[in-house]
């Protein structure tokens, strides 16, 4: 049971790693790796959001999205059987998502400040990161259970973390390096991305 | 035109160029720019969806409670995405199913919410439709320039038409197979930014 | 910065919610039968490229594909037992549909391709050649990368040999894992072998090049940069020709025709 679990975390952080595997959340991945706290802090503000947004939405899929869901209305139950809302799923995700981060913004303004400045743009930008809602979309996809949507939604915010900060941590010391002019920031920045994700196809042909 | 719009306009082609300026709309340049159909598909929509969401949520800005506002500016994204993909599964049934798999992918481009949080927000409507106009121009450049690319090098053909024939079809070219990979796509996009970062030297960033 | 009540912003947030909901379902439902009739079509279409009665990209008017459909005669099937059935009116059936339905379909024994519930009836084209069943079209279905792909598998009335394959539904990644759509990759399928001399499922996707069908009968090249996606092609198609899914069918079908 355990081993099911652990099995899950562990895909979800290396083998299918959201960032370095499927390319999500590239925007704030490679804008916000400047420095390692500031990755750091982003980091834990994504596990934070997915590990109560993916639970989250896999109630509001089962509960009143999929298919015959809403049939444990008290009243109008019976009739609910052939009601199929998934095409609101989208929205629905999102607007958990943009809930979470918009109370994660209120939190960092409040007790964080240099942290809130640091990420600026970014930080309503996580309501859009492509990782927290592929994270929801792969567990409405693959039908997950409340437990396993919560430990798959912990394992993703891991995978990002550690992927950013070891990014953040490259790109602090290439700042002693020589590079070019013009690919000085962003653009050696993408070409380390690059080698790192290259890196990572070496866990694609793991099974567990 | 008035110099302001101009400006408004042109900026995002290349000094302010939303993926290699703004670091925003990435995930998707990478998804789809393994041929250039697709990456001519998705600029068009995502330009579509700019303008009309800059515009909306421009119209709204001055009554729009700012603890709400994030969930307000996806609403109106997510939806005119929604009925954009539910008018072309209707009518362009085609086309619709190549786009239905990015409509995940335009909801959360960062491009959209970010010019709507950045831009739209502050400015009137029609500042903001050329703001989303002159951004979705600036992302469909570099998008079109990578897939060019990619499908060169990693297909040998263009829109699905064979330039370099690969040897699998009785052809001379063998195929950069890392080019169809993404991290083919991240090196490319790196050359681009390097190339532009020479030409306008002002973008370089400091030591 | 202007102060606003909650009551105002409570319903600044309502009235946002209000029309991008009515918009949104007002979209939804009024294009719905458009889309259903659209999905049937293209269904239709799938079915007959599988069977390489159509090119596939070529487009085709409804008519058309009205008239090459008069070749294929649609059949109820039990997947419990293999045989025919007229439990259920073929045209319009719709396996997928019911398979979501608790009361028409089971919960599916694990398998690799995830699929979660099988329906209790299944469906099989009839391709008609002369009046004789030429080739038989099943419906196939399982996870890819991303999505569930849904497709047709076209085998020979030998029941053994592979004419066609196609998906007609599916939100894999263009370019690559969304390279199930690629004619050349498709024909790559045909003159394969689904089973082996001992009747037992050998057809699989590899990862890398197999060879020509008369040297390498039992693989098909792997997609290159979309394992995960190859990796389900190759196990939904396993799955349907398998005991669980249309294997009893084909079996019944093999040794002598039960109608």
């Amino acid at each position: 049971m355990l081993e099911h679990y652990l099995s899950l975390a562990v895909k979800a952080i290396f083998v299918e790693n959201m960032a370095l595997a499927f390319f999500l959340g590239m925007c704030s991945f490679l804008a916000i790796s400047k420095k390692v706290e500031t990755a750091m802090g982003l980091g834990f503000a994504v596990v934070f959001v997915l590990t109560i947004t993916c639970p989250l939405n896999q109630v509001i899929y089962n509960r009143l999205l999929r298919e015959g869901a809403l049939a444990w209305l008290p009243m109008v139950g019976p009739r609910m059987a052939s009601v199929d809302l998934s095409f609101l799923g989208f929205i629905s995700y999102i607007g958990t998502i943009a809930a979470m981060v918009q109370i994660v913004e209120m939190t960092l303004d409040r007790f964080v400040p240099a942290l809130y400045s640091a990420l600026g743009i970014f930080l309503p930008l996580i309501a859009v990161n492509c990782a927290i809602l592929g994270a929801s979309l792969f567990m409405v996809e693959r039908d997950y259970t409340f437990a396993e949507s919560a430990v798959f939604g912990f394992g993703c915010g891991v995978g990002f973390l550690v992927a950013i900060v070891a990014l953040a941590a490259i790109r602090e010391r290439m700042r002693y390096s020589d590079v070019p002019a013009g690919l000085r920031g962003l653009g050696i920045a993408f070409i380390i991305t690059g080698l790192m994700a290259l890196g990572f196809m070496a866990f694609s042909g793991i099974q567990l | 035109m008035a110099l302001k719009q101009k400006q408004i306009l042109l900026d995002p082609l290349i000094s302010n160029n939303p993926i290699a300026v703004q670091v925003l709309g990435i995930c998707s340049a990478l998804a789809v720019t393994t041929r250039m159909e697709t990456a001519v598909v998705m600029s068009a929509a995502v330009i579509f969806v700019l303008c009309l969401s800059n515009v909306a949520v421009s119209l709204l800005r001055k009554g729009m409670p700012p603890n709400i506002r994030m969930i307000v500016q996806l609403s109106i994204i997510a939806s005119l995405v929604i009925i954009t993909d539910q008018v072309l599964k209707a009518y362009l049934y085609s086309v619709s199913k190549q786009l239905s798999v990015f409509v995940g992918l335009i909801i959360t481009n960062c491009i959209v919410m970010g010019r709507a949080e950045a831009y739209a927000m502050q400015n009137g409507p029609l500042d903001s439709f050329l703001d989303g106009l002159g951004n979705g121009l600036g992302y469909s450049l570099i998008l079109v320039a990578t897939a060019f690319f990619r499908e060169l090098l990693g297909s040998g053909s263009l829109f699905g038409f064979s330039i370099l024939r690969p040897v699998t079809e009785g052809g001379w070219y063998n195929p950069n197979g890392l080019m169809l990979l993404s991290p083919g796509a991240f090196f490319l996009i790196a050359l681009f930014i390097w190339l532009m970062r020479s030409w306008k030297t002002d973008l370089v960033e400091a030591e | 910065m202007q102060h606003y009540s909650t009551s105002y912003t409570l319903r600044f947030a309502a009235a946002v919610c209000i029309v991008c909901s009515l918009l949104v379902s007002t979209a939804a439902v009024t294009l719905r039968q458009r889309q259903q009739a659209n999905a049937r079509l293209e269904r239709q279409r799938s079915v007959l490229v599988a069977a390489g009665l159509l090119e596939s990209g070529r487009a085709v008017s409804r008519s058309e594909i009205d008239r090459l459909f008069e070749r294929i005669e649609p059949r109820i099937v039990d997947l419990r037992t293999g045989e025919y059935s007229d439990a259920v009116e073929p045209a319009g059936y719709d396996p997928v549909q019911a398979s979501k339905d608790p009361q028409r379909s089971e919960p599916a024994p694990p398998n690799a391709a995830q699929v979660a519930r099988l329906p209790h009836y299944g469906l099989v084209y009839h391709v008609l050649k002369d009046g004789e069943v030429d080739m038989l079209v099943l419906p196939i279905e399982g996870n890819g990368l991303w999505s569930t792909l849904y497709g047709f598998l076209a085998l020979d009335a030998d029941t053994r040999t592979i004419q066609g394959i196609t998906f007609y539904q599916h939100g894999e990644t263009p370019g690559l894992g969304g390279e199930i759509d690629n004619p050349k990759w498709k024909a790559l399928w045909v003159g394969r072998k689904a089973f082996d001399e001992d009747g037992d499922v050998a057809i699989s996707v590899i990862k890398g090049s197999a060879g020509p069908p008369e040297e390498d009968p039992y693989r098909v090249d792997g997609l290159s940069g979309a394992t995960m996606t190859s990796r389900g092609v190759s196990h939904l198609v396993r799955f349907w020709l398998g005991e669980a899914g249309y294997g009893p069918f084909l079996e019944r079908f093999r040794t002598g025709r039960s109608v």
